[in-house]
C-alpha cells in the first residue's frame, strides 16, 4: 500500500495533508513578504533572510552568518546583534529546525526530490552519519576565522536561492537543479538531513525547545512505517514511538524539524503537536482490543 | 612490540577510525571553502563598493549580504552580484560606475541601511567618502588633451574645482592654444564615478580605479626638502655654502645672478 494511503482513506486528502498544506503557506507566506516589495513596491519587509527590516523598524538576521562574522574578526554592529537575538530566541522557543521546514526556501526542493526518490523507489544511496553536518558546522567556522570571510555565504544555497528570487537569479537555479539531483540520485535526504550546517546550527539552537511533537497515541500505532516512510530525519522516531514503557513519548531530538507530516501520514493518529512537558501518554486499551499488527511495508 | 596480551577494544577502533574519516572529510571540505573564501577577495577593478565600504579584506567578514543598501539607495546605484553572472562576491552589494554612478546622497542612504556595519557609519559626511580614485588612464584621447574644451568631468564632478580641476598648460602642437588637462586629487576625489559616467568617448578616458590600483605611494622615509624648509623658515642644515645654480645659456660657467638668465639670453623657440 502506497504511504499514506490508510491516513487517506481515513482523514481524507486534506485530513491527511493538514501540516504539509500549512506548511507550504508557510514558506509561500515569508516568500511573499520579501517579495511584495521588489514586485508590487509593497515594502513591508526589505532585504533576505540573510537580514531583513520590517516595517522600517523590526530588524532581523540570520544567527549564523552573524556568528561566522563573528570569528571572521568582525564585531557588527547593535543592528545585526538585536536582530540575530531576536531570531535565536525565538527559535530557541518554538524550535530551530522549524526554520527548515516552514520558512527555508530550499525546503520544497529538497522535499520535492524525496517524494520523486520515493515514486521511483530509488536506494537510499550515500549516507553519510547524521553527525556529518555538525563536523561541517565547525569546519565553516574554522574557515571563516582562517579567512576572515564569511565562509557559508561563499556556498549557501538557501540565502542563494533566496536572494536570487528576491534580486536576481544568476546561476543560482544550477545549484538548486544540483541539490534536487543530489538529494534524489546521490543521496536520500542528503542535503538537509546530512550536509546543511545551516540545519545543524538551527538545531543546536531549538535543542531545549518548547514546541514538539509527541508519539502520545503510540499505544495505537499499526506499525505501518508510513512515519518513518515520510519523516525527513527518521532516525528522531523510534525513541518516542517504540520507548518502553514509562518513556517520554515526545520526540526530543533537535534534529526533528516538527515538519507535522508524521501527524498526517498516521491513520491512527498516534502524534501531536504540543508542548515539551506534556509528557502524557494514552493508556494502551486492552490488550484484546489492540489493532492488529501488520507486516510492514516492504522497502 | 607485541599485540598479544592486551585486547584492543573494537569500539576504541571504530571511533578513531569514524573520527579519522570525519576529520578527512572536514579538511577536504574546509579547503574548498578557503580556495572559495580566497577567490571571492579577488574584486574585479571596475567593481565598486559603496560608500563607506570597509576595506574588502574586512567587508567579506563583515557583509552579511541582506540587499538592504541597495533597496535604499534611491538611484538605484547599487546591485548585489548575482552567482556566476558578476564577478564580484556572489550577494555582495557593488556599482559599476560607467553604468550607474554614485550620485553621493547627503544622507547617505545606504550606509544608514546597513545593519552590520560593513558599510561605516563613521563615515558621515560624503565628501569624505573613498569608493576609489578617478584617473585619467588615456591622454591619448582625451578631447581636452587634445586641446578641446570638452570639459564635461570637470563639469559634473560633485565636488568640481577641488577633486577635479583644469590645468592649464602651453598646447605645443598648435603652438599658440592651451591645453585643459583635466587633472584629478586624490585627496578629494570620492570615486563617485560621475566623471567615468560623462566621460564623452564611446569608451571612458577617466575611470574610476580602486585606491590600490589608482595610486602609487610615497616611501616613508622620503621628504620634501622645500616643504620642511617652508615650515622651518629656513634652510634645514645650519652653515651650508648656497652654491650659485647653474643657469641656462652659453658656456659651462653661466653663473649669473640666481633665478634669472643671463641677460641677452634667447630661449630656444623665443621670438616666434
Amino acid at each position: 500500500m502506497p504511504v499514506g494511503h490508510e491516513a487517506r482513506e481515513v482523514k481524507g486528502w486534506v485530513g491527511a495533508h493538514r501540516f504539509l498544506l500549512m506548511r507550504r503557506f508557510s514558506q509561500v507566506f515569508f516568500l511573499a513578504l520579501f517579495l511584495l516589495g521588489p514586485w508590487f513596491g509593497i515594502w513591508i519587509v526589505k532585504g533576505t533572510l540573510a537580514g531583513s527590516l520590517t516595517l522600517d523598524v523590526l530588524p532581523l538576521t540570520d544567527p549564523f552568518i552573524l556568528l561566522q562574522g563573528l570569528v571572521a574578526g568582525h564585531w557588527p554592529e547593535m543592528t545585526a546583534l538585536i536582530g540575530g537575538l531576536i531570531v535565536l530566541v525565538a527559535y530557541a522557543l518554538i524550535g530551530g529546525r522549524v526554520y527548515c521546514s516552514w520558512v527555508c526556501p530550499i525546503n520544497p526542493v529538497t522535499d520535492a526530490a524525496h517524494w520523486l526518490h520515493r515514486r521511483l523507489d530509488l536506494p537510499k544511496g550515500w549516507q553519510p552519519k547524521r553527525s556529518t553536518r555538525l563536523w561541517i558546522l565547525a569546519s565553516v567556522l574554522i574557515v571563516s576565522a582562517l579567512t576572515g570571510v564569511i565562509a557559508w555565504e561563499l556556498v549557501n544555497p538557501i540565502t542563494m536561492l533566496h536572494r536570487g528570487l528576491v534580486f536576481g537569479m544568476g546561476f543560482v537555479w544550477a545549484m538548486v537543479v544540483a541539490i534536487f539531483v543530489f538529494d534524489l540520485f546521490v543521496a536520500r535526504h542528503g542535503w538537509c538531513g546530512h550536509i546543511c550546517p545551516v540545519g545543524a546550527f538551527y538545531g543546536l539552537i531549538g535543542a531545549k525547545s518548547l514546541l514538539r511533537v509527541s508519539a502520545t497515541n503510540r499505544a495505537a500505532c499499526d506499525d505501518c512505517m508510513d512515519c518513518y516512510a515520510v519523516c525527513p530525519e527518521n532516525q528522531v522516531i523510534s525513541p518516542a514511538l517504540k520507548g518502553k514503557p514509562g518513556s517520554s513519548p515526545l520526540i526530543l531530538s533537535p534534529d526533528c524539524t516538527t515538519c507535522g507530516r508524521c501527524i498526517d501520514v498516521c491513520s491512527v493518529d498516534v502524534f501531536k503537536l504540543t508542548h515539551r512537558f506534556d509528557d502524557a501518554v494514552v493508556a494502551p486499551p486492552d490488550p484484546a482490543a489492540a489493532p492488529r499488527a501488520r507486516a510492514a511495508r516492504p522497502v | 612490540m607485541s599485540l598479544v596480551g592486551k585486547p584492543l577494544s573494537p569500539q576504541r577502533r571504530r571511533f578513531l577510525q569514524d573520527s579519522a574519516r570525519a576529520a578527512g572529510g572536514c579538511v577536504v571540505a574546509g579547503s574548498v571553502l578557503a580556495y572559495l573564501a580566497r577567490d571571492a577577495r579577488a574584486l574585479p577593478a571596475e567593481a565598486l563598493r559603496p560608500p563607506g565600504a570597509l576595506p574588502e579584506d574586512d567587508f567579506l567578514g563583515a557583509c552579511i549580504r541582506c540587499g538592504l543598501c541597495v533597496r535604499d539607495c534611491p538611484y538605484d546605484t547599487l546591485k548585489l552580484a548575482e552567482l556566476g553572472v558578476d564577478a564580484v562576491a556572489t550577494g555582495t552589494p557593488y556599482f559599476i560606475a560607467r553604468d550607474v554612478p554614485c550620485e553621493m546622497c547627503e544622507d547617505i542612504p545606504c550606509v544608514a541601511a546597513c545593519p552590520t556595519g560593513a558599510l561605516d557609519k563613521g563615515l558621515q559626511d560624503i565628501d569624505d567618502a573613498k569608493m576609489g580614485v578617478a584617473v585619467l588612464v588615456d591622454q591619448e584621447n582625451c578631447l581636452n588633451f587634445l586641446g578641446l574644451r570638452c570639459d564635461v568631468c570637470y563639469r559634473v564632478c560633485p565636488v568640481i574645482d577641488e577633486a577635479i580641476t583644469l590645468e592649464l598648460s602651453h598646447n605645443n602642437r598648435s603652438g599658440h592654444h592651451a591645453i585643459f588637462a583635466p587633472t584629478v586629487h586624490a585627496d578629494r576625489c570620492t570615486g563617485c564615478g560621475v566623471c567615468e559616467k560623462s566621460c564623452v568617448l564611446p569608451e571612458a578616458a577617466i575611470k574610476v580605479l580602486p585606491t590600490r590600483l589608482a595610486r602609487g605611494s610615497s616611501a616613508e622615509h622620503y621628504r620634501k626638502g622645500w616643504e620642511e624648509k617652508a615650515e622651518k623658515g629656513g634652510p634645514l642644515v645650519e652653515g651650508i655654502i648656497d652654491l650659485p645654480d647653474r643657469l641656462p645659456g652659453s658656456g659651462a660657467d653661466n653663473l649669473a645672478a640666481p633665478g634669472g638668465y643671463e641677460p641677452g639670453y634667447n630661449l630656444p623657440g623665443a621670438g616666434q
